[in-house]
């Protein structure tokens, strides 16, 4: 009996430890939602086995309870734990954000760094592997995607009047970061592309005014410089 | 002294002229009239004359190649909002509806382009119908993509009717399409009503699908067409431009050349589109394609698929809130071409006429734009 125990303990830790690991898989949330990282406690003991049984993701916040008469095979187990991760999944609907936000809108991939991949003289940072190719590749168009999701969404903005960027600059046309800095005549003085999108902000969108190190502000340039890859630089134009 | 025939006095020659131009204003309806007073007025500053009221100037009188045959205004792609959410919006629909009224002589009717709503709302298109119907001409309304996929048409069939039909105006066939389709892409997503519209809203989300007309209704239009003779003028409204210019954005009907076909067989057919929001002039045949200004906002040109017809509107100052929108009108002639009037608020109006369009852009061409899209 004490060795079934065993065994029936050993399951679900297996299971547990299957939930935490989909958990901590690329499922950060972006950079500029505001969010805490979960606290983890220890769940709690199996209360007895005539009450029920309390499951617990190691979230600490997502639980259910499983009556004690389930029979507990395999296939149980499996069901319990989709359920927990299909409520966790209900409350953090963002949580596939970056593909969900690749899917809407085109975004144009960073350059292919794959030629660096096993050269260099052998220094600390100079031997370059493919999975560091990788890295950079997807926390730059990460970031770039969350530019697309700001630049999109006219709550993430602040405007007062419903009014997103794309409505006037649709896959961020029209916006011409290679032509920065310019002389903007409108303003009277020389102008960087954050000072074009600040102004934007303030006037057509009607939104409050990002810091130039706002994530946000610094999001946004990073979208709308990325569209334009491949575009000569061509400061000064009008 | 005897007087010989063939040297007049310069009294008589004078008479002679004068008698010559009664007979031909006499012969005159009443806009040439106007036409060869305003010509008369004309020349005779122009040249310096002082002006008694016993000067004649002989005018040679010009007719016009065509007649027209009447004008309409047009009013398109307004997206409001909620007038607690956004005013600026609202403000320019009623700036557009004020310029239509004072419009002289005042157009036939007025054709509203699609878009009326942003999200498709009731609020906003009740909103819309209220503004609306201080026109002083007949409107015939027309519905865009935003006004479509919240409810599919539920609301705006409320409140104006049917959204595909057609009517005859002075020998003129009209037809009004509902050419923002789409194949369904929200059910196997699970979307809500509200993700649907928000998914068409944005001009550049990939996941809806492309603009349609569809084959139930090109059917329709294959049975309207039927009875028409092929020199009958023919105009038809659209959302979507009927033709295909730029994909990503849906400035795009997928089976467009299907409803091209349909319009093969007819002299001139002009199409007046809406959805583009900026100047845009295309011609594929006999079929002349001429879009329509929003009163919101204006789209940039899409980098690629621009008509070669298209001369551009000048980059919209976006320190103008309302540079690059406006309103508009169109001539139509009795042999069915048309001329197309941009009405660009703070700009000289642009006129984008039948010979402009006739000779594939060799003559009568309009003002070129200051800044291009790049």
């Amino acid at each position: 009996m004490r060795l079934l125990r065993l065994v029936w303990t050993q399951r679900w830790v297996s299971i547990l430890s299957l939930v935490f690991v989909a958990l901590a898989c690329d499922s950060s949330p972006s950079p500029t939602s505001s969010s805490k990282t979960p606290q983890p406690q220890a769940p709690t003991q199996p209360s007895g086995a005539k009450e029920g049984v309390d499951v617990q993701l190691c979230d600490g916040e997502t639980k259910t309870t499983v009556p004690a008469d389930v029979e507990r095979t395999r296939e149980n187990g499996v069901k319990i734990s989709d359920a927990l991760m299909a409520q966790w999944k209900g409350k953090h609907p963002d949580v596939d954000w970056v593909s969900q936000e690749q899917e809407k809108h085109t975004i144009v991939p960073p350059h292919d760094n794959h030629n660096l991949v096993e050269k260099g003289q052998g220094q600390v940072y100079g031997k370059i592997s493919e999975q560091d190719v990788l890295t950079w590749e997807r926390e730059t168009l990460k970031f770039v995607t969350d530019g697309s999701r700001v630049f999109h969404s006219s709550d993430e903005l602040g405007s007062q009047i419903a009014v997103s960027c794309d409505m006037c600059h649709p896959n961020a046309a029209n916006t011409h970061p290679e032509t920065y800095p310019k002389f903007q005549v409108q303003l009277g003085r020389v102008a960087l592309l954050r000072d074009m999108i600040n102004w934007c902000i303030e006037h057509p969108v009607r939104g409050q005014v990002l810091a130039p190190d706002d994530p946000k502000m610094r999001a946004l340039e990073a979208y709308i410089t990325a569209q334009r890859k491949g575009q000569q630089l061509a400061y000064g134009k009008r | 002294m005897a007087r010989r025939p063939s040297m007049k006095s310069v009294e008589t020659k004078y008479y002679e002229e004068r008698q010559q131009l009664f007979d031909q204003l006499r012969g005159l309806d009443r806009r040439s009239f106007l036409k060869v007073s305003a010509a008369a007025m004309g020349a005779a500053l122009t040249q310096g004359i002082q002006f008694t009221p016993h000067s004649f100037q002989p005018v040679q009188v010009a007719y016009a190649e065509e007649a027209e045959a009447f004008r309409f205004a047009y009013i398109s792609d307004s997206h409001l909002y909620d007038r607690k959410v956004n005013e600026r919006f609202v403000r320019s629909l009623l700036r557009a509806v004020d310029d239509v009224n004072r419009m002289d002589p005042a157009p036939d009717f007025v054709l509203y382009g699609g878009d009326l709503a942003q999200l498709g709302k009731p609020e906003e298109l009740d909103l819309g119908a209220q503004i609306l119907q201080n026109l002083k001409v007949p409107v015939r309304m027309m519905v865009g993509e935003h006004d479509w996929f919240l409810d599919m048409g539920e609301k705006w069939r409320a409140l104006f009717g049917e959204p595909t039909y057609s009517f005859d105006h002075k020998g003129v066939h009209c037809v009004v399409l509902l050419s923002v389709l789409e194949d369904d892409f929200w059910t196997v997503r699970g979307m809500t009503p509200m993700e649907r519209m928000q998914t068409v809203a944005g001009l550049d989300n990939g996941i809806q699908s492309r603009f349609k007309v569809g084959e139930e209704q090109r059917e329709w239009l294959q049975k309207d067409l039927a009875s028409l003779a092929d020199n009958t003028p023919l105009i038809i409204f659209s959302h979507s431009p009927l033709y295909k210019y730029y994909r990503a954005w849906n400035f795009w009907t997928e089976d467009a050349d299907e409803v091209q076909a349909l319009l093969q067989r007819f002299k001139n057919v002009v199409v007046v589109h809406g959805h583009t929001h900026q100047l845009l002039t295309n011609r594929i045949g006999n079929i002349y394609f001429h879009g329509m200004l929003s009163t919101a906002w204006p789209w940039p040109y899409a980098p690629e698929g621009l008509p070669e017809l298209t001369i551009q509107m000048s980059r919209p100052d976006p320190f103008n809130p309302n540079d690059g929108c406006g309103d508009g009108a169109c001539r139509v002639y009795t042999d069915g071409l048309a001329d197309k009037v941009y009405n660009l608020w703070n700009r000289n109006p642009v006129q984008v006429t039948r010979t402009y369009m006739v000779s594939n852009g060799k003559q009568g061409l309009p003002a070129m734009p200051n800044l291009i899209s790049f």
